[in-house]
């Protein structure tokens, strides 16, 4: 039997708008360059910021990286909002059947006590970090110039929002909410925390948006995430009797890994453009990367002991073996 | 090992504060007014963040959930309108003249507010008023993407769409959103949030979006009632943003309410003017008609307003000064707009056109008071020019106001035969108003408003120096194709001839 | 006295919460637009969470209205059990 389609063929007279058209050639455009490119007001701006009166309203030149065009940075994920959310609708519905198979089933109980302080102890100061992780990509997604660079901040900042709000979950699942003050008071008292505290504070006052980005995704993030999630927990405790909480920090694992891939390729980017962008990041990283080695070295000594220099130092070599490959001297 | 002791299950309340506001903590390495350096030089006064109420309590996993849930429907019913020809769905052509319009003017005050929300997110020193500001900017750039992937399939097949990027920064009367976002974007960041998460979209929002989407539906444009509805659900959670924020600042220091006073009586004006656009849109643009703009002006503005100042008054609030006027004016504006952008439509990058005998009785049915009075008689007269092969159209350019930045057309209150022009020298120039409202915006701050960027004076500058052709070029208008009367145009044959292969068998 | 109101999108989703309301609410009016409902009441209105749940037979969680709601008007209280729309006038 044969079954004709009665809709009506209907010759299209362009395939896509005209900046598209310019930016990749006459054919059609895909969701992400339609939502992405050509989508900032840059020209005849009609005021300056009653703020901050010697910039503009949209400004590339509050940042010492210099690009012919902002929009170079694609985000190798191509994430809009559409592609964005519904990836991460699918791995918040894993956590969150990883918390309840957990907690309906008190498999955290299963790991012994010691342990389970020194998880606690490690971890809950961290949702702290996180969240001054998300002050600066929000910084950077609001006061960066260019779409494709300021859209993955703003989802940046708002997954570091997640990974706060995971770990407390994670603090209140094995200790209540008093490991949640617990976890404060180390963060604002405890001797351990104070360089990585003194670290977030001093990065909250950084206005260059693209400084800020080789500070926080790059550096802080580059070595906190492999260290204490990879190594640490999954690489250590939950081959030691915590596998419950490798299940739990799944969903930061798996983003941290994601999130390094798209922080490499804005780097590259940049650094390709010119020497002087290049010279510029390996000026930031050095300054920032001596601070965050010593910053995150205690927390961690405090809970695998000596060892935790060899890590560290392992996961710095991975992080500039990274940069290296992103085209940056260091 | 211990038996497990059942811990208390938390209230969403508390819960929520746990994942939120209790994530800040207060610096001690760094000066709080290094961290956040705005929030002070606007004389807002804030004594505790922490008596901040959360309005809506979603955690980043929750928001994730619920938004991809509405964006697979949403892009489920625009790939089926654009693989079925959806757009052979709309009544007729001229409907597409107020989708024009939305995409090179509202669209990207959708992207400016998600600028503004992201900066605030960041600027605002409480955690709960931060995440729900960052919330927001999140939805402001799934409006922006929203919209321009529900209208992208309009411009495989009707021209006007094609250049919004360029016409966005560059044709005049995007001016007019373009300047009201720059506005609240160089304010600080109270003046932001009362300007755009109260009044823009507590206040006045269901006058932009009911008549859009209800526009839509009666139109035949699936697209875009999809858009309208999906959108709205995060409307919802913005307008309790910005109610919070009012609440918040009045609550804490009284002598935050002149302040906040006066930025509600500017922002209530400016929501007006730019609010001309859509009542245009509403009486003239669309085949099928909804309601006119003096009717929604009745239910969403003056009686929505009312409940909400009756409210607000136990703060001291008064309704917005202006009020009256913007009352008053409900009769006029859209006519009174609309005739100017019939007369420039060949610097427009949509159509316009002469009403027919219908919608002119619809007008007057609409308008009994002032339709067959004041405006009629114009739109007769321009159909004899028509008709006598010499239309209508003034290459003349318009003198726009210094502030909205709308062709000064608007008229004295109490007498619609005189306009309401007005002017004010600063530093020996002079600049040109609309009205009182405007004028006395600029009086305020005028170091702010000598800055503006007008369009037309543009014109006789580089690049284009008082060449039309070359404007035309610059600001991506195609002539004979994107602008001018829909009678004649490619549009109107396209969408005919379109239509009629269609339902031929 | 002012109105409050809550609109949703019409589906199968939303008759079991606009079913709840007008159980909850004796004096709350309904109207129907296209693809839209309305409920308005004088001064406030409740949806409560075990109302819900009672009509559509399983667990509902409040933020659940997220996915079809359009607009509302009043000042909300967002509670695990209830959610709440009034005005002081």
């Amino acid at each position: 039997m044969q079954i004709d389609l009665k809709t009506v063929n209907i010759e299209p007279k362009r395939k896509a708008f005209d900046h598209l058209v310019s930016r990749f050639g006459d054919k059609a455009a895909s969701r992400y360059q339609e939502g992405s490119y050509d989508i900032q007001a840059t020209e005849n701006l009609h005021y300056r910021p009653t703020w901050a009166p010697e910039q503009e309203l949209y400004d590339p030149n509050i940042s010492r990286i210099v690009m012919a065009d902002w929009h170079a940075f694609k985000d190798p994920r191509q994430y809009y909002y559409n592609t964005y959310v519904l990836a991460r609708a699918r791995q918040q519905e894993a956590a969150e059947a990883a918390f309840t198979l957990v907690e309906t089933r008190a498999l955290h109980q299963t790991i012994e006590a010691e342990l389970g302080q020194t998880i606690l102890d490690l971890l809950v100061p961290l949702r702290h970090a996180a969240w001054s992780a998300n002050q600066n990509n929000v910084l950077i997604s609001g006061y960066g110039f260019g779409t494709p660079f300021t859209q993955p901040c703003l989802y940046q900042g708002m997954d570091c929002l997640a990974v706060a709000q995971y770990l407390s979950r994670i603090g209140m699942l094995l200790g209540g909410t008093e490991a949640l003050s617990v976890g404060k008071q180390q963060w604002m008292d405890g001797e351990a925390w104070q360089p990585l505290r003194r670290l977030a504070e001093d990065t909250l006052v950084v206005r260059d948006p693209f400084e800020l980005f080789v500070a926080q995704n790059i550096v802080i993030d580059g070595l906190l995430y492999p260290a204490v999630f990879d190594t640490v927990i999954d690489g250590r405790f939950a081959l030691n009797g915590a596998a419950p909480i490798s299940m739990l920090a799944q969903f930061i694992t798996d983003w941290s890994a994601e999130a390094r891939k798209w922080a490499d390729s804005v780097v590259r980017v940049a650094a390709s453009e010119s020497a002087a962008n290049a010279a510029v990041i390996a000026e930031w990283f050095s300054e920032w990367s001596g601070r965050a080695m010593a910053a995150l070295l205690p927390p961690i000594e405090r809970a695998i002991g000596s060892d935790a220099d060899a890590v560290l130092g392992q996961t710095l070599d991975d992080l500039k073996a990274r940069l290296a490959k992103a085209g940056v001297t260091l | 090992m211990d038996m497990p002791v059942k811990k208390p299950k938390l209230g969403i309340k508390e819960r929520y504060a746990f994942l939120t506001r209790d994530l800040g903590w207060e610096p001690t390495y760094q000066p709080k007014d290094k961290i956040y350096p705005y929030t002070r030089y606007e004389g807002i006064k804030i004594h505790d963040w922490d008596k901040w109420e959360d309005p809506f309590r979603l955690t980043m996993d929750a928001y994730w959930k619920y938004q991809a849930e509405k964006e697979r429907k949403f892009y489920a019913i625009i790939d089926a309108h654009a693989q079925n020809n959806g757009h052979l769905n709309i009544t007729d052509a001229r409907y597409l003249t107020a989708l024009k319009l939305f995409l090179q003017a509202i669209s990207p005050g959708e992207y400016a507010a998600h600028k503004g929300f992201a900066r605030i997110g960041r600027e605002f020193e409480g955690v709960g008023t931060q995440v729900a500001c960052q919330m927001q900017s999140l939805d402001e750039i799934r409006h922006a993407q929203t919209q321009i992937h529900a209208i992208s399939n309009y411009n495989k097949y009707y021209n006007g769409f094609h250049a919004f990027a360029q016409q966005r920064d560059r044709i005049w009367y995007t001016s007019v959103p373009r300047s009201f976002f720059d506005d609240a974007m160089s304010g600080g960041p109270f003046e932001f949030i009362t300007a755009i998460g109260f009044a823009f979209e507590y206040v006045l929002t269901n006058l932009l979006f009911v008549p859009f989407m209800s526009g839509a539906a009666y139109n035949g444009d699936m697209a875009t009632v999809t858009f309208g509805f999906s959108a709205q659900s995060d409307e919802a959670r913005h307008m309790t943003l910005g109610l919070e924020c009012i609440k918040f600042m009045l609550e804490q220091d009284p002598d935050n309410l002149p302040i906040v006073q006066k930025w509600l009586d500017k922002w209530f004006w400016r929501g007006l003017r730019i609010l001309t656009l859509v009542g245009a849109m509403m009486d003239y643009m669309l085949p099928k008609r909804v309601m006119s703009w003096k009717e929604a002006w009745q239910i969403y503005g003056v009686e929505n307003g009312g409940a909400l100042f009756r409210d607000l008054a136990r703060y001291g609030v008064r309704v917005p000064k202006g009020w009256d006027i913007a009352n008053e004016s409900a009769d006029h504006v859209s006519h009174q707009l609309m005739l100017g952008l019939y007369q420039w439509s060949f610097g427009t990058s949509f159509h316009a056109w002469i009403p027919s005998d219908e919608d002119m009785d619809w007008l007057s049915a609409k308008y009994p008071d002032t339709f067959d009075r004041y405006y009629r008689p114009r739109w007769d007269h321009i159909r004899k020019l028509a008709e006598a092969g010499t239309p209508y159209q003034n290459v003349g350019l318009a003198q726009l106001c210094n502030v909205c930045q709308l062709p000064a057309v608007f008229t004295e209150p109490g007498d619609p035969t005189r306009h309401s022009h007005r002017q004010t020298e600063h530093e020996g120039e002079i600049y040109h108003f609309c009205s009182d409202g405007c004028r006395d915006i600029f009086l305020d701050e005028p170091e702010k408003y000598v800055q503006s960027w007008l369009p037309m004076p543009q014109l006789f500058n580089a690049p284009n120096f008082g060449d039309v052709g070359k404007w035309m070029e610059w600001v991506g208008l195609v002539p004979g194709q994107d602008n001018g009367d829909y009678q004649g145009s490619q549009d109107q044959a396209d969408f005919e001839a379109w239509k009629h292969q269609a339902s031929a068998t | 006295m002012s109105t409050v109101f809550i609109a949703f999108q019409a589906n199968e989703d939303t008759r079991p919460i606009i079913e709840a309301i007008m159980a909850d609410n004796p004096h709350a009016e309904v109207e129907d637009q296209p693809a839209m409902v309305k409920v308005s009441a004088p001064d406030k209105l409740t949806i409560n969470k075990a109302t819900v749940e009672e009509v559509i037979g399983r667990e509902f969680d409040l933020q659940e209205m997220h996915i079809n709601l359009i607009t509302l008007s009043g000042h909300v209280d967002e509670d695990d059990e209830y959610f709440t729309l009034s005005w002081n006038s």
